[in-house]
């Protein structure tokens, strides 16, 4: 989703980690994780298969995985904890890569981009890291569903009432404000934009509301298929007052890279945030 | 005046729905591997929590009992449990551990193999056959990754042919292709 539909996304990950001094380099060869949302429900095997091979072309490597998608994070991480926790499954799917000399021996780390930000790098680097500071902005912050959930695989913070994002763009100088029903779907997964965009656009509608009511600026988000949703959703519903933002967008302006790379004038409603 | 009320119509009507049960489709369903179905005793707290039955007439608990009972046939066609998002919201508060995203995805498989699927949702699974993603890199993509500065074509299975045949071989060894019609 990032690299074809919001590059800019892709393109102020990069830079942003290569600011705070993450090495990484391009997972060659991949296809889709595949979308959890869509193949999930097509075909578990196939879903699977596809994602195992993704995670064995990086233990080929010996690399972990970082994803800035929670589509992507969903499958990758959720195939390599099945695999890991299923010897019948792990076999079966084995069979399958074996028509592509391949083998998945369960040792793939696969990690979040807002994950690494938190606890590997940590909040006080990333704010010696703001040049810029958003002292007087207001942040909507939208977790998207599946950075957290399911928690019994995922175990990174509290599903009901995390913090890990509200305190990664406090780092930034802004506030992140309350806002009813925070912790709700964005509406796009699991096919629905696709199958039935009219009642993903009514759960969007819903969270756009709350956003507003509250009095934040911008949304920040850290996946790109909530963000298409909240972007194009709020083009469809005809209510273009507040931008959404990647995380990494947000550090991208607050770090001071070039604006260029931030692909901030390509989306439906392009971010223009007000420093304090 | 004598009151009179002719039943045979509704007793037609019961009889001709109880011979839709079908008492073994919850077997199917656990043998799938939605082993936790049976867990559930039916409070809705799935029901009060889903974003999409806010919106829709998509009910969760009584999805989940249509399958216990064996309602295979409301439930395989039918348009409601496309209308899950798959949030987790339900299966983190449900208080039997039922994983109703799993067996939401169980249930959608069966639905797929027996042909029930939007078009939309074919258009993605041919991407994926024909490209390894679900997005098409077009002009218009590449133009995007240009002006921020990244390579035109990730390096994918967009920039390897090989690479995509791989993907393909999977594809055709799950009966992807197949199933999805592509």
């Amino acid at each position: 989703m990032a690299p074809l539909r919001y590059p800019g996304i892709e393109s102020a990950a990069r830079a942003v980690l290569s600011a705070l001094d993450v090495q990484f380099s391009d997972l060659k060869d991949v296809s889709c994780c595949p979308a959890p949302g869509v193949f999930r429900s097509f075909d578990q095997q196939t879903w699977l298969a596809i994602s195992a091979r993704n995670l064995a072309l990086a233990e080929v490597q010996n690399a972990d995985i970082i994803t800035i998608c929670n589509g992507c994070f969903a499958s990758l991480f959720e195939v390599a904890y099945i695999l890991n926790n299923d010897r019948e499954k792990l076999d079966e799917i084995n069979a399958i890569l074996a028509d592509i000399d391949l083998e998945y021996n369960c040792t793939t780390n696969v990690k979040h981009f807002a994950d690494i930000l938190f606890k590997d790098i940590g909040v006080k680097k990333i704010a010696d890291s703001v040049n810029y500071p958003y002292k007087n902005l207001k942040i909507a912050v939208h977790y998207g569903c599946h950075f957290l959930k399911p928690s019994n695989v995922k175990n990174i913070d509290d599903p009901e009432r995390p913090m890990i994002l509200d305190k990664l763009v406090e780092a930034v100088g802004a506030t992140s404000v309350d806002y009813m029903d925070k912790n709700r779907c964005c509406g796009a997964g699991g096919g629905v934009r696709a199958r039935a965009k009219e009642v993903a656009l009514k759960m969007t509608a819903d969270k756009l509301e709350n956003i507003e009511k509250a009095g934040a600026n911008c949304i920040v988000d850290i996946c790109p298929f909530c963000h298409l949703q909240f972007d194009m959703g709020a083009m469809e519903l005809g209510k273009t007052n507040i931008p959404v933002v990647n995380l990494a967008q947000l550090y991208g302006l607050a770090f001071g890279i070039d604006k260029s790379k931030l692909g901030l004038d390509i989306q439906a409603v392009p971010i223009k945030l007000d420093k304090g | 005046m004598e009151l009179r009320i002719d039943m045979t119509d509704e007793v037609e009507v019961v009889e001709k729905k109880a011979k839709l049960v079908n008492p073994e489709f919850v077997e199917e369903v656990i043998k799938a591997g939605a082993v936790s179905v049976n867990l559930c005793w039916q409070c809705g707290t799935c029901t009060a929590s889903c974003p999409s039955g806010l919106h829709t007439a998509f009910r969760v608990r009584k999805l989940i009992r249509r399958v216990q009972l064996g309602f295979m046939d409301e439930v395989l066609p039918a348009d409601d449990m496309w209308m899950c998002t798959t949030c987790y919201t339900c299966h983190e508060r449900c208080p039997r551990d039922v994983k109703i995203p799993e067996i939401i995805f169980t249930l959608r498989n069966m639905a797929v193999k027996m042909g029930y699927m939007a078009e939309t949702h074919k258009k993605a699974a041919t991407l994926l056959v024909k490209t390894g993603h679900t997005i098409p890199l077009d002009d218009k993509a590449k133009a995007l990754r240009k002006k921020v500065g990244l390579i035109e074509t990730p390096l994918t299975t967009l920039s390897n042919s090989e690479a995509l045949e791989e993907v393909q071989k999977i594809l055709r060894h799950t009966g992807f292709d197949k199933i999805v019609g592509a």
